[in-house]
């Protein structure tokens, strides 16, 4: 029974901050030009393999002491344009716990292709534990788990600014404008030049806010270019298709009326 | 099924099968030769589309659920594998995922074609009681589905619509309990549904042959809505229907397709992304689009339902029966023994009206004295004496004691809740498609020689679309409001919405805020609902005229030419 009232007032909890959500804490993101939404409606979208590599290098450098990856192998970095070796070589940076082994024990060893990004925390109240008690989201599907989520994601790292007068933020929080409520319990992860690229890009915060957001999108959805490719050639078959299908019904037709 | 008047097949292994069991006879007859009205327009298409939807979705669902597994630990990520790791999984959940929008939407237009040319008409009433009862086990079916990839949004939209069954009298805790298989939605839910979710496309598809089969005894209806009078009013099924419908199918495939490979999350909503947590609640929780308007529907009762309302209606009801069924002069009805019923029906009505919809206010005691002028005094004189509040003595006014009198007394007035109302509503707005055929007993079928029938009909699929999207918002959203009364007063609030300190109640007592809310919206189309099948079509169905019929089918489509040509 207990659990019962427990459930039900959660649900009208439920539905009095989806008012409070109504009464317009929520900023829609601005629309970014992305490669992946390249096209009309983003048919010839595409990943910009330079971007989602120095996203990778943002994602180990400094999400990832908070974030798990967790959903994502080693081996499908293949779509960044890495080849065996130097996945091989990522992944052997990384220790994996493995085991339990003939002896029974659980033993450490160095990451293989086959396995999934090392998350930071060993679960999931550890890493609340660890962050005051926020939890960090695991990345691997962020951009989908958010409403217009690369604009989105893109909005909140570059959307930290000093809150307006009147309100109060409390220690621990940050004042960030493309937040829900604008109170985000991640302090500004990224700044000009915390992260040195090697390809010559621009070190700043806007640069690394599109390529880290451009690397989860991949993470979040890394079958959307052989997705939109096998699309065309669908779209092209079915339209090809119908109109075949409309010279036989007018043909079968011809003389019924 | 009898073989008796068979004809004999060339292939011989065709022949020895047929001669057995005559499969390909009753093909034959059902799908090859079938006479066919041979005016269909491309509404028609809509039947076969529905069905290729059902295979669709019953193929790529068995393969799913190779490779899902039902546990609340592993549902989702179970999920994610097929989607990532799965030999074109990807495809098989996009095209499920979306295929279940594309199956509404293929029925929903097959239902609106339906209702505007009148194919739910007698001989047809069982094929199409067969059809709403299709479209309930797929809102079952598609509910439960959703829940099965256990993001947020299965979650808590199960917790929400499976919570609304406690407002059931007697059985509804019951039957909450039984759907949850525990006391909360927890993993005995999830793996009920994951088996309701495997058995009830297979009932859906049983029921299918059922339609089908009454359907191939009346024949189908046409956009004329007059029956086939001979052979020259009709096309057998193959070739000219099993083209079109093709055609149809592929053009309905290009759009389905779009979806699938370049907006496949369109339709669903983000926070099913994130795996399912019982203690963080979405910020909104919304059901999947196709639910929307009943999601309006039921959201729409806000108020509880008394007796004087339900008697008011009841006797009103009464009344409008007897008036359509009986009398047949008009001008008598003022003066006939209907008066008995209509005026203290409109009395109840507004007592109840005034005592479910204004609501009590806290102020209104102020020292022992009544705080009303005019016509609020009224109101107030209404609620003290109907809702029995005078049994209530005045020397425990305020303690817990009359409130508990209060309860009790509420008990016995109030046999619907607000809660029970909205269910009651809901599933009420789906019965009255059941029903139907007995509310319109106009002769004429379709909507093309019914010019009033089709204004309507077109405002009410409208209205729904507007339900749909008050299903969509949250429920005090302000579209629109103004403030009466005192300038100043006005001026405060507008500036001090938020934090309104005390100072501001005072002047807030000055004024009137008047304002259109997502709620009122909902009600009013929810108003139109249920005023389009209980009165309009009744109505409509006695009095509208009807324009001329074409003689024939075949005299409708061929008229110009021969014209032309004599």
């Amino acid at each position: 029974m207990f659990i019962r009232i427990l459930t039900v007032s959660f649900v009208l909890l439920g539905f009095s901050v989806q008012n409070a959500g109504a009464a317009g804490d929520q900023v829609s993101p601005p629309s970014q030009p992305w490669s992946f939404y390249n096209g009309p409606a983003g048919v010839f979208g595409y990943y910009d393999q330079a971007s989602m590599q120095r996203g990778l290098k943002i994602y180990r450098e400094v999400c990832a002491s908070c974030h798990s990856l967790k959903r994502v192998y080693f081996r499908n970095l293949e779509a960044l344009g890495y080849n065996e070796a130097q996945i091989k070589n990522i992944a052997s940076e990384y220790t994996v716990v493995d085991g339990p082994n003939d002896e029974g024990d659980m033993f450490d060893r160095p990451g293989k292709p086959s396995d999934k990004f090392v998350s930071p925390f060993a679960n999931d109240n550890a890493a609340k534990y660890a962050n005051n008690g926020a939890f960090p989201p695991d990345l691997s599907l962020i951009t989908k788990a958010r409403a217009k989520g690369p604009d989105y994601l893109y909005a909140l790292l570059t959307g930290y600014a000093q809150p307006p007068a009147g309100e109060h933020v409390s220690g621990g929080q940050h004042w960030n404008t493309y937040f829900p409520g604008h109170k985000l319990s991640m302090a500004p992860p990224l700044s000009d030049g915390q992260v040195s690229y090697e390809d010559g890009s621009p070190e700043t915060l806007d640069q690394y806010a599109r390529d880290i957001t451009h690397f989860l999108a991949w993470a979040a959805d890394p079958y959307m270019e052989e997705r939109k490719k096998t699309g065309l050639k669908v779209l092209i078959f079915l339209l090809v298709f119908a109109g075949v299908m409309y010279s036989v019904k007018k043909k079968v037709w011809k003389g019924a009326h | 099924m009898g073989s008796a008047n068979r004809e004999k097949f060339d292939n011989t292994v065709v022949e020895w099968i047929d001669s057995r069991m005559p499969i390909f006879t009753i093909l034959n007859k059902e799908y090859g030769v079938f006479p066919t009205p041979r005016n269909f327009n491309y509404f028609w298409n809509f039947g076969a589309i529905a069905m290729f939807m059902l295979m669709t979705m019953i193929i790529t669902g068995i393969i799913l659920a190779m490779h899902y597994t039902a546990d609340t630990k592993l549902a989702f990520d179970s999920v994610e594998r097929i989607m990532r790791d799965v030999n074109g999984g990807w495809l098989l959940r996009y095209i499920h995922m979306n295929g279940a929008s594309f199956f509404f939407i293929a029925v929903y237009i097959h239902m609106f074609r339906g209702i505007y040319y009148g194919s739910y008409k007698k001989p047809r009433e069982l094929l199409w009681i067969l059809g709403v009862i299709i479209f309930l086990l797929m809102m079952a079916t598609a509910f439960i589905g959703y829940v099965l990839p256990w993001g947020q949004m299965s979650l808590w939209g199960a917790t929400v619509i499976t919570n609304l069954f406690s407002a059931v009298p007697f059985v509804g805790n019951w039957i909450v309990e039984t759907l949850w298989g525990g006391y909360s939605v927890d993993n005995p839910t999830l793996t009920r549904f994951f088996a309701l979710h495997f058995l009830l496309p297979f009932v859906i598809f049983a029921v299918v042959f059922l339609h089908v089969w009454a359907l191939h005894v009346s024949g189908s209806n046409n956009p004329l809505g007059i029956e086939p009078k001979g052979p020259q009013d009709t096309l057998p099924f193959n070739p000219y229907y099993t083209a079109k419908d093709t055609f149809g199918l592929v053009v309905f495939m290009v759009a389905y397709a779009f979806f699938i490979f370049f907006a496949p999350d369109f339709l669903g909503h983000p926070d099913n992304y994130i795996p399912a947590d019982p203690l963080v609640t979405p910020a909104h929780i919304v059901p999947e689009w196709y639910f929307l308007p009943f999601y309006a529907i039921l959201r729409a009762v806000t108020f509880s339902i008394n007796w004087y309302l339900i008697i008011g209606a009841g006797l009103c009801a009464y009344a409008f029966i007897k008036w359509m069924t009986k009398n047949k002069e008009r001008e008598s009805f003022f003066v006939k023994e209907y008066m008995v019923f209509v005026l203290p029906a409109l009395f109840l009505f507004v007592l109840g009206a005034v005592i479910a919809f204004i609501p009590v206010s806290e102020q209104q005691f102020v020292d022992g004295e009544l705080q009303y002028v005019g016509i609020a005094r009224i109101i107030e004189g209404i609620r003290y004496y109907f809702t029995f509040d005078f049994l209530i003595p005045d020397s425990i006014r305020g303690t817990t004691e009359a409130v508990e009198m209060r309860v009790a007394i509420d008990a016995l007035l109030i046999p619907i809740s607000a809660k029970l109302g909205g269910v009651l509503a809901m599933f009420g707005s789906i019965a009255l498609l059941i029903v139907l055929p007995w509310l319109d007993s106009h002769p004429v079928r379709s909507a093309r020689f019914r010019p009033l029938f089709r204004i309507f009909v077109l405002l009410f699929t409208v209205s729904v679309g507007i339900l749909g999207y008050a299903g969509s918002q949250p429920a005090d959203k302000v579209y629109w409001s103004t403030c009466l009364g005192d300038a100043v007063a006005c001026e405060a609030l507008a500036h001090g919405g938020h934090g309104a300190g005390a100072e501001h109640h005072s002047d807030a007592s000055a004024t009137t805020i008047i304002k259109l809310d997502n709620t009122m919206l909902a009600q009013a189309f929810t108003g139109f609902y249920f005023a389009f099948f209980l009165i309009i079509i009744p109505l409509l169905g006695r009095f509208e005229k009807a324009r001329a019929l074409p003689y024939s089918i075949h005299e409708a489509v061929l008229g110009k030419e021969q014209r032309a040509g004599v």
